[in-house]
């Protein structure tokens, strides 16, 4: 079913594609040695190469078309054998050599789709059109000096690959989930951070509308978009305008346009008449970029398990409900620290993963994403680690606290930093499993309330939480609940 | 002036590793001789403390019994190599004040082998041209003058500079670039041996770019074993160079055995242009019986779209150019004229920075490449470089080596094409389709025209064919026992 927008003159349907640009992750450029690290002074990682000095030649970086590669079996692409390095020619003050080096007619990467998984539990097919490896342009600065312009070429030469998706796309929400799903493809294939903030990953949307079953209409693309939800805003304010424009007898302009944060609105950056013509040309310093298939074969051998096996496997062999899998391999550091303190709980508990997996999961997502939430921070950023977590799970598997004990001694050690061991000990907070000691308990409370009793057998159930609530009180909610029904049931039932 | 600058390379190095001559000794003679022969304009830049400090150095290695082919030789540098913290701006005004920071990948190689740099030779800007008439430092005169005039005549180009050196003594041998012939014609217009390599054969890192997919590093000398020692030092395998090839570099003058029988002199018949001197084609003729007479076997062949070679290369290396030069923008080196926008900048910038025949190679290379003319044009030629490459294929079937004139005349007078840049571009005719095919080239002085101007013949090799092509080049060379000077007017009278 496919979303239509009402306008005042009738439906209409959107459609929507996105070109992704995510860095790559190397050590060093894509055809230069300088480093690409984030953050440096201005102008500190430039090589000879990057500020295109004269009679300076570029040299492709292998792992950069290795990431490429895993980022092509990630999203399920052709890979293609041999691809062309092109220039795209234009003259700008961040672009020292006066064109980047792209591909044009031949990418690293063809055809392929992902599946992304849509708020009411659906799932639906984009396709990839390609992923082309390129350069990244140097940063303007146009705020250091009232009339000059300053350059900075660190970012200049750094891999970008951009990632084309065929225009599957209909609603915002598609869209959202399209980029958060290639997000989470690069960061478990480890070949983008996805750090939007440090403009590691930004897109560039295009949507046009059009009258259901009718032909495409004019595009515009907004570019430069660097988050989840600015995407979906461009989206919406795209179409509701293209719709506006069109219901009033106007026409949409093929066009670029720029994204408006404070309005949530898009502007015209450049007409059609205004677009450069790139001159592409393949780039006569480089050869063509060719490899075998045993190299893309020893890469897809090596490829780590990426967000939907991961999913599937979470489901399949440790029994977690499909939703809580997709909450924890949303992201990978969730699922990483999932998988670390499984490992861990299970290694100091001595019980099998599968009965391991719906405990852990549970608390990673009722008790530890809750607290991570009230506390603002990521799961990188936890104030537990996986070595106390853990031994607080196993306390309470081994009996030693119950599951409201647990709480309360993972509320203080998000406080105290202390490990659950040292609190439980410190604030005798030890599960009382003594059947003797219970077993005479409940025969005191059963002696003082013997109206309730009496009540009890003569048909009122719901009196047996009154009594468990007694034995309870007593211990200071200590008393092993397993322990407490175990003998408690047969005297009340007697 | 001294017998010392009249000596052959090989000459000059035999004495210089028997202790005959010092290398500081020689190179004093040709700093000298410079200083007599500024008229010429031949070099651009004379470095001779650097000169002086190389040649004492050299004269260390040989003492050290590490002595190699180029050790001690003072050579003359095309302005187009990048020579670390001196004068590199092939001769434009646009690289103004350009000093590299780092050294071409050919010349560190001939200064670690032990040569001796004398300076900067002048040339074509940008290697644009045929008659070094384009230099931002004015044009050179060709030693050569027609016998009983006073009239100057060009060098040739673009390494006009480099051969005018040469052929005036002022220089043992230089380094040349050719592209479409700058090396081959330049050496037929003043008596000299000229190489042109195997695309791939020498590094072009550090060799600012012409036409990236045609540019090869080259010797100017006086004899073939000079072309022979000189390349060996320069050629080789370098990783900064994608293009660069990585198979050994053999020991070249061993090649020179002398015997050239039952090898196969092709002959093409595409080469007969309309209008060639008589006294060329007489030549041609000439060559073709003297390599007989050394025992090899003459074919006919056909080179079929060799009339189509000129407008592909005047289609693909201003393409080429055009995106090469971008870089020259005023942003980061060189020349700025200052704007009232970047656009502004700029404009005025290379409009001022780069002369009339590299403007109108950018202008031809950026219509060539504009979206509705790339196919009809640049495509095109690019369909047609691989059919000319294929013609060579073909005729090496039949033959193992190609004997050609290297031009359509002598030596002109100065100013004598300069409004004429089609009858400029026909000087390339004979050289070009070699260069389009990547493959080796080799011009060795011949004879006299009846004005008393020297005239090349020009050897086509094979991919690689290097040692083959010297081996014949000398046997031609020795037939034509070419042994006349130009009579000097420059400087002080002898």
């Amino acid at each position: 079913m496919t979303k239509l927008y009402q306008g005042a003159t009738g439906d209409w349907e959107a459609v929507i594609g996105l070109e992704i640009h995510a860095q790559v992750i190397s050590e060093s450029k894509l055809f230069s040695g300088a480093s690409t690290a984030f953050g440096a002074d201005p102008n500190t990682q430039v090589s000879f190469v990057c500020a295109a000095m004269p009679g300076m030649l570029p040299v492709i970086n292998e792992e950069c078309v290795r990431q490429a590669v895993r980022t092509g079996l990630a999203m399920g692409c052709k890979i293609n054998l041999r691809s062309i390095f092109d220039r795209k020619n234009y003259f700008y003050a961040d672009l020292p050599q006066g064109y980047q080096i792209s591909q044009f007619k031949d990418p690293i990467v063809g055809e392929g789709h992902v599946r992304i998984d849509l708020e009411d539990g659906s799932t639906k097919d984009i396709g990839v059109e390609r992923l082309h490896l390129e350069q990244d342009a140097g940063k303007s600065m146009h705020d250091q000096h009232p009339t000059m312009t300053y350059v900075d070429l660190n970012r200049s030469g750094v891999a970008l690959m951009e990632i084309v998706s065929k225009p599957d796309m209909r609603t915002p929400e598609e869209a959202g989930a399209y980029f958060r799903k290639i997000r989470s493809l690069v960061r478990y294939a480890g070949t983008c951070d996805g750090n939007m903030d440090q403009g590691s990953m930004r897109a560039d949307v295009n949507v046009s509308v059009r009258r259901p079953g009718e032909p495409l209409g004019t595009r515009t693309e907004t570019k430069n978009v660097n988050s989840i939800r600015y995407v979906m805003m461009v989206v919406e304010s795209e179409i509701r305008r293209q719709i506006d424009v069109l219901e009033d007898g106007g026409k949409i302009d093929q066009e670029t346009r720029l994204f408006d944060v404070a309005t949530g609105t898009t502007r015209t950056m450049r007409s059609k008449e205004e677009a450069h013509d790139y001159r592409y040309f393949p780039d006569p310093d480089l050869l063509p970029l060719e490899f075998s298939q045993e190299f893309v074969d020893e890469l897809a051998k090596d490829m780590p398990e990426l967000a939907d096996a991961k999913k599937d496997r979470f489901v399949a062999a440790l029994h977690i409900s499909p939703y809580n899998a997709g909450v924890l391999v949303a992201e990978k550091e969730s699922a990483d620290y999932f998988e670390a303190l499984l490992a861990a709980t299970v290694t100091k508990s001595g019980k099998p993963l599968s009965e391991l997996g719906t405990l852990v999961a549970n608390w990673v997502i009722g008790d530890l994403f809750g607290a991570l939430k009230k506390l603002g921070v990521g799961i990188t950023k936890s104030p537990v680690s996986i070595d106390h977590a853990s031994e607080l799970l196993c306390l309470q598997i081994d009996g030693t606290i119950s599951g409201r004990i647990a709480k309360e001694v993972f509320e203080n050690m998000l406080e105290s930093g202390k490990s659950p061991e040292a609190i439980v000990e410190e604030k005798g907070l030890k599960q009382v499993s003594d059947t003797g000691e219970i077993e005479a308990m409940i025969d005191e409370i059963l002696a003082a309330n013997a109206d309730k009793v009496a009540e009890y057998r003569g048909g009122k159930d719901k009196l047996y939480g009154f009594f468990v609530g007694q034995v309870m009180k007593q211990t200071g909610g200590k008393a092993n609940p397993q322990v407490v029904n175990q003998l408690l049931r047969p005297k009340l039932d007697g | 002036m001294s017998e010392l600058t009249k000596m052959t390379l090989s000459a000059a190095r035999d004495a210089l590793h028997k202790g005959e001559i010092s290398a500081v000794e020689i190179t004093k003679a040709h700093l000298a001789a410079i200083e007599d022969a500024k008229e010429l304009n031949s070099y651009i830049m004379v470095t001779d403390d650097q000169a002086l400090e190389m040649a004492a150095k050299a004269d260390d290695m040989i003492k050290g019994g590490n002595a190699k082919g180029m050790t001690g030789i003072p050579i003359g540098i095309k302005d187009l190599y990048c020579t670390k913290g001196v004068h590199s701006q092939t001769a434009s005004h646009i690289l103004d004040g350009f000093k590299p920071e780092y050294e071409s990948t050919v010349t560190a190689n001939l200064w670690a082998d032990g040569a001796v740099m004398l300076g900067k030779t002048n040339m074509d800007e940008f290697a644009m041209g045929s008659s070094n008439e384009n230099s931002y430092y004015g044009p050179v005169k060709n030693p050569w003058r027609a016998v009983g005039s006073d009239k100057d005549t060009v060098p040739g180009g673009s390494s006009g500079g480099s051969a005018a050196a040469v052929a005036a003594d002022i220089s043992i041998a230089t380094t040349g670039t050719d592209t479409g012939g700058s090396i081959r014609q330049p050496a037929s217009f003043t008596g000299l041996v000229g190489l042109k390599p195997t695309y791939g054969r020498c590094s072009r890192w550090g060799m600012i770019a012409f036409a990236s997919s045609l540019d090869q590093a080259g010797p100017l000398t006086k004899t073939v074993r000079d072309a022979a020692i000189m390349i060996e030092s320069m050629a080789g395998f370098d990783p900064k160079d994608s293009t660069s090839i990585n198979i050994p570099v053999p020991n070249y003058e061993a090649a020179l055995s002398g015997d050239i029988r039952g090898l196969k002199v092709g002959v093409p018949k595409e080469y007969r242009v309309d209008g060639m001197p008589a006294e060329i084609e007489k030549l041609w003729q000439q060559g073709i019986n003297w390599l007989k007479d050394a025992g090899a076997d003459v074919v006919d062949i056909s080179l079929p779209h060799t009339k189509y070679a000129l407008p592909t290369y005047y289609i693909v290396a201003p393409a080429e150019c055009s995106s090469n030069l971008a870089r020259y923008d005023g942003v980061k080196y060189g020349l700025r004229v200052n704007g009232n926008s970047l656009d502004d900048m700029y404009k005025k910038t290379r409009a001022e920075g780069f002369g009339d025949e590299v403007r109108r190679r950018i202008l031809i290379g950026t219509y060539v490449l504009s979206a509705g003319y790339y196919d009809a044009y640049y495509l095109k030629a690019q369909k047609v470089r691989t059919l000319i490459a294929g013609d060579f294929k073909a005729a090496y079937e039949k033959c193992d080596v190609i004997l050609t004139p290297t031009a359509p005349s002598a030596a002109f007078n100065l100013g004598e094409k300069v409004s004429d840049p089609i009858s400029m571009y026909l000087n390339d005719v004979f050289t070009v389709p070699a260069s389009l095919a990547g493959l080796p080239g080799i011009s060795v002085p011949a004879g006299l025209s009846a004005e008393g101007l020297p005239l090349g013949l020009q050897l086509i090799g094979q991919a690689f064919g290097e040692e083959q092509l010297l081996r014949v080049a000398e046997v031609l060379e020795s037939a034509a026992s070419f042994k006349e000077k130009p009579a000097k007017w420059w400087g002080e009278k002898a």
